[in-house]
């Protein structure tokens, strides 16, 4: 690990302008950060610790939402009564990240701004466009099994690893931040992370020494929430494919649906078009597997994580019969 | 459960309020150490130690470390406790699993700097004069070991998931997360999945954690 400089910040303003200097990185959970320090793929000169500062609870917002702390842990979240009585996936999609230990420390700010877990991200031998800009994506002719089929181009094809931003963009959720200048400022979640386009060693819009503050959810839509993964093992491992999925339905037809998917993209990937093959849609199979070859339309694969397209549109499928309780 | 957490503090949390005091008004303003380069030279870096009051096992310690040393390192290397295990190092094995402040946590993938303050245990503070915690009396009459090497970090885990269960929290495995979970086998093995015991005496670690489940039922 390369040596820096710790601070432990009490006021979020000065935190916010340490971490404005170059090479400063915030530090909460450090489930992640902490593991790339050690792997010296980050290097921060000047580390802002930022559990001391006043961004926790979880509280009810006057739309009758919720504005969860940054800093509130993923197993408080997902244990709190308010998210598991309205907003049950993002429970469930907490709860399918990671294991007990990890959650119980990673922050909400942190698991939006955690970095794919690509192999060859992590392995400083080979090149990376997201590690080192210009040198190259190993994944395109690797073992890239696990990377992403949607939304990505050949200079970086990772994808993003959380479960919980799956169910936060199925939720609509938005993200207060504050940045190094006093600003503050509101970023829907679908707007938070970045293209890789020809930079993707940047993956959010967020600016040196903006910090997420809070996570506001708007009020749950009409509808039966579900979050299904689908992993090579039961338990801690990340998604091949996740699908968070909320529909609304009378007794033949979807209402309303709203649709989106981990595992395959860059982000956290809404389908617009799986929900609106979906709006007013007859609840069989037929109508699921159009929303799923909908959503898949524009899918690439690049050899070994061809079946991640066939995969996900199963997944779909699976997750509104369920979540319809139809055949 | 916790035994520890009822005990005084060693070192004061006014103390280590004052230290932390003192620390955050040379952090900020005009504080000549901040590196405005990228990186921090041999020689600064020789000179970057921080100075923390760690409570583990309900005794303080002070210790002058490196801000790189991780709380498994600090407790392994620093303090002599090498009860808790470095498996992978990196937050996949659960085999230097801690508590802190009454919660498991992985103490490779945190800094030992970041828990001035904080209540410790580790698996040296669990046993008491009356004998073995029963978590440990319970892996030991089920045999849910083999090599060990898991060991601590399983039953620091194991008790966490009890305390975990007490306050109601949900899991992967709970059929409807707004219901009170129950610990079922499959309960079990679902949030004790990030210790991983090599031998795979996974069926005997659910058998001990299930009759402290049930020993505190009765």
């Amino acid at each position: 690990m390369k040596p820096f400089h710790y601070e432990r910040s009490s006021d979020i303003s000065s935190a916010c302008a340490v971490a404005a200097r170059p090479a400063s990185k915030f530090i909460a959970g450090g489930t992640n950060l902490i593991d790339l320090m050690k792997l010296e793929i980050e290097t921060p000169a000047n580390l802002v610790d930022i559990n001391a500062l006043p961004l926790g609870g979880i509280e009810e917002t006057s739309e009758h939402g919720l504005r969860i702390g940054a800093l509130v842990t993923n197993s408080a979240l997902a244990a709190d009564m308010k998210v598991r009585l309205k907003y049950p996936l993002l429970s469930q999609a907490i709860l399918a990240g990671a294991s007990g230990q990890l959650r119980n420390k990673a922050t909400t700010g942190g698991n939006l701004l955690q970095r794919t877990r690509c192999p060859y991200f992590y392995d400083t031998t080979k090149p990376c466009n997201k590690r080192q800009p210009g040198s190259g994506c190993a994944a395109l002719e690797g073992l890239n099994r696990m990377n992403a089929v949607l939304g990505v181009r050949d200079n970086c094809i990772a994808a993003h690893p959380s479960d919980m931003a799956v169910a936060m963009t199925a939720l609509d959720a938005r993200i207060e931040t504050l940045a190094a200048d006093g600003a503050t400022r509101t970023i829907p979640i679908d707007g938070l992370y970045r293209a890789p386009g020809d930079t993707p060693n940047i993956e959010t819009v967020l600016q040196p020494g903006e910090l997420i503050k809070s996570v506001v959810l708007p009020p749950p839509p009409p509808g039966r929430q579900i979050y299904r993964k689908v992993r090579d093992r039961a338990s801690y491992a990340f998604a091949l494919v996740s699908v968070a999925a909320i529909v609304a339905h009378d007794k033949n037809h979807v209402q309303d649906a709203r649709v989106a998917f981990g595992g395959i993209s860059y982000k956290p990937w809404r389908s617009a078009e799986a929900e609106s093959t979906l709006s007013g849609a007859s609840l069989t199979r037929l109508s699921y597997d159009a929303a799923g070859t909908a959503a898949l339309k524009n899918a690439r694969g690049y050899g070994h994580n061809n079946f991640k397209i066939p995969l996900a549109r199963r997944t779909l499928r699976a997750a509104l019969t369920e979540v319809t309780g139809t055949i | 459960m916790n035994k520890s957490s009822d005990r005084p503090l060693g070192v004061t949390r006014r103390r280590v309020l004052e230290v932390g005091t003192v620390a955050s008004a040379l952090s900020f303003v005009g504080d000549s150490r901040l590196v405005q380069a990228d990186t921090l030279s041999a020689a600064e870096a020789s000179l970057n130690l921080v100075t923390v009051g760690l409570q583990i096992n309900g005794r303080g310690h002070t210790l002058t470390l490196d801000p790189r040393t991780t709380l498994l390192d600090a407790l392994r290397e620093h303090l002599g406790l090498t009860g808790t295990k470095k498996g992978c190092d990196q937050g996949q094995c659960g085999a230097c699993t801690v508590i802190v402040n009454g919660q498991r946590i992985n103490s490779c993938l945190t800094l030992a700097v970041m828990h001035a303050g904080d209540e410790l245990s580790t698996i040296e503070g669990l046993a008491n004069d009356d004998g073995l915690h029963p978590m440990q009396a319970a892996f030991v009459r089920r045999d849910a070991l083999q090599c060990g090497y898991c060991t601590p970090g399983q039953i620091c885990s194991a008790i966490a998931v009890l305390t975990e269960h007490k306050a109601g929290w949900p899991s992967y495995a709970t059929a409807d997360v707004a219901s009170e979970p129950v610990l079922t086998d499959a309960e079990i093995r679902e949030r004790m999945s990030g210790n991983i015991c090599r031998c795979s005496a996974y069926p005997n670690i659910v058998a001990a954690i299930r009759d402290v489940v049930e020993g505190d039922r009765t």
